[in-house]
């Protein structure tokens, strides 16, 4: 029964989308419910008479059949219990095929319609996870290191604001994607840091976070109305990101950092696919945050150039004038140590001012290192004051121990 | 926080004849001194560069071709940074690559009325 969890994650999220997209958003409470008992359906019914031969087909006619079931009673209830007073227009009961086409087209406007502006990044990456990756509210909550009350909570609240915004799920128009596909992509880019950065130690959901961003952002790159150079951009930066993924974490859990990193562990099958949509994200002139970024990555996985960090420091120079976070601003300021050497990079830091910044401290501490411990260590301690991350905790109690040893 | 307007000033003669690379050297190194404001978040509008042509119009009748490309100190561009001071606004602007070609910076004080 090892197939059933890996279904479930597939499998769940599709049935609700083509469900939504067929009888609208309104009734995603029911479609969920539907796709539930469709799954401890087979459940029962695997355990009992073994896999039938075609999973997935099994699992979408006991859905479409679950489907009809509900109408049928519902058209029931309407008729002999509320009589004949109420002609509401109910839905026709016509079967629903899964085709693929029809999953393809359920799973992107659902994409756009749980991608609502309104909601706040925490929640509606909380929101994503759960209707678009098939992720319990207990999965939710390891991953975000809450507990499942703070999740319920978060969900509901991003839920009543979809409800309450009838976002049409059906004819998704061009217009309509346009407006919100900066949304779509931030979401799913958040998606993606949230396992890239995440605060657990767990390597198995970090990964699942991570697979999952990409899952999204190919259904985008496939889809003829939503490949745009941008979609491409992101989808570029993210398999650059992701072969990067084993390297960065050790067996303790703990963050290696890039220099140290063992880098035959990269893996060279998602560097092809990065470099492979960095080029489809090239046509046109659209140069979105995106770009810069997979540009960034792309130098990053080309470890032999002499001239690597001088394009690096150009496109983070490019990044800052579209996106002026202290993230790319700290960013920027560790590639002039890599050009202009320590001294100066601490000058370009200490002018950034962000006293109140976890990772502006433990910068300073790195930078501070070969030039005075002292001075170094403080930097180290106030980082580890203001981080939130357990993992980056230790990572830099680990630096600091390093610094009392050789001193 | 106060905005302040940077009017840059130079010899077209000098900036004009430079080799292709030092164009791309000197691109690259008001790039690098504008991402740097903007890292500092002081950057209100990176600005721009000027074309060395156009008009000057006495009145509405006297129009001539400016001498731009002819006189030592014309504009090249300008940019809108954030101060609290005047001070502040001349330490921000002392790592400006106009210096590097002898050009000067002017620096005012945009009145927000």
């Amino acid at each position: 029964m090892e197939l059933l969890p890996h279904l479930f994650r597939t499998e769940y999220s599709k049935i609700v989308a083509v469900l939504c997209h067929s009888y609208g958003l309104d009734h995603i409470e029911i479609a969920e419910d539907i796709a539930s008992e469709t799954f401890l359906k087979a459940a029962e019914v695997w355990s009992s008479k073994g896999l039938p031969p075609h999973p997935t087909a099994w699992l979408y006619t006991v859905a479409k059949n679950q489907t009809k079931d509900y109408f049928k009673r519902q058209a029931i209830f309407n008729n002999r219990v509320k009589g004949m007073l109420e002609t509401e227009t109910s839905h026709p009961v016509e079967a629903i095929e899964f085709t693929d086409a029809l999953i393809a087209d359920s799973q992107l406007a659902m994409i756009f319609s749980v991608c609502h502006p309104g909601n706040a990044p925490q929640s509606q990456i909380c929101l994503a996870l759960q209707i678009l990756c098939g992720f319990s509210v207990e999965e939710i909550a390891g991953t975000f290191l809450t507990g499942t009350e703070t999740i319920k909570k978060r969900l509901h609240r991003a839920r009543t604001t979809l409800r309450n915004n009838q976002f049409q799920i059906r004819d998704l128009t061009e217009t309509a994607i346009q407006s919100r596909l900066d949304t779509v992509l931030k979401t799913i880019y958040l998606l993606f840091n949230e396992g890239y950065f995440s605060r657990t130690g767990n390597q198995a959901i970090r990964k699942d976070l991570c697979s999952e961003a990409v899952r999204l952002a190919v259904l985008l790159a496939e889809h003829p109305i939503t490949n745009t150079p941008q979609v491409n951009a992101l989808l570029a930066l993210l398999y650059f990101q992701s072969s990067r993924l084993d390297a960065r974490i050790n067996d303790q859990g703990e963050a290696i950092l890039f220099n140290q990193q063992d880098k035959s562990s990269w893996n060279q099958g998602f560097i092809d696919k990065g470099n492979h949509f960095l080029i489809l994200a090239c046509q046109g002139n659209q140069l979105s945050k995106y770009h810069l970024e997979a540009a960034i990555a792309y130098w990053h996985t080309t470890p032999n150039d002499t001239d690597k960090w001088q394009h690096i420091f150009y496109l983070y120079d490019q990044l800052l004038l579209i996106d002026q976070s202290p993230m790319v601003a700290l960013n920027r300021a560790f590639v002039v140590s890599k050009l202009w050497g320590q001294d100066k990079a601490i000058q370009e830091v200490e002018q950034l001012a962000l006293h109140d910044n976890s990772h502006y401290h433990s910068l300073l501490g790195y930078l501070y290192a070969g030039i005075n411990t002292t001075v170094a260590i403080s930097h180290y301690n106030t980082a580890i004051a203001l981080s939130k991350s357990r993992m980056e905790k230790q990572t830099l109690a680990k630096a600091i121990k390093q610094l009392q040893d050789t001193r | 926080m106060k905005d302040f307007l940077l009017i840059y000033r130079a010899d077209y003669g000098v900036v004009a004849n430079a080799s292709p690379e030092e164009m791309q050297t000197r691109t690259q190194s008001w790039m690098d001194w504008i991402a740097g404001l903007a890292a500092q978040n002081k950057l209100t509008d990176r600005g721009s560069r000027l074309m060395p042509q156009g008009k000057i119009m006495k009145n509405e009748e006297i129009i001539s071709d400016g001498p731009f490309a002819e006189i030592k100190e014309s504009i090249m561009g300008y940019s809108v940074i954030k101060a609290d001071s005047t001070e502040e606004a001349v330490q921000l602007s002392k790592g400006c690559p106009i210096f590097k070609v002898g050009g000067t910076v002017e620096l005012r004080e945009i009145n927000a009325m």
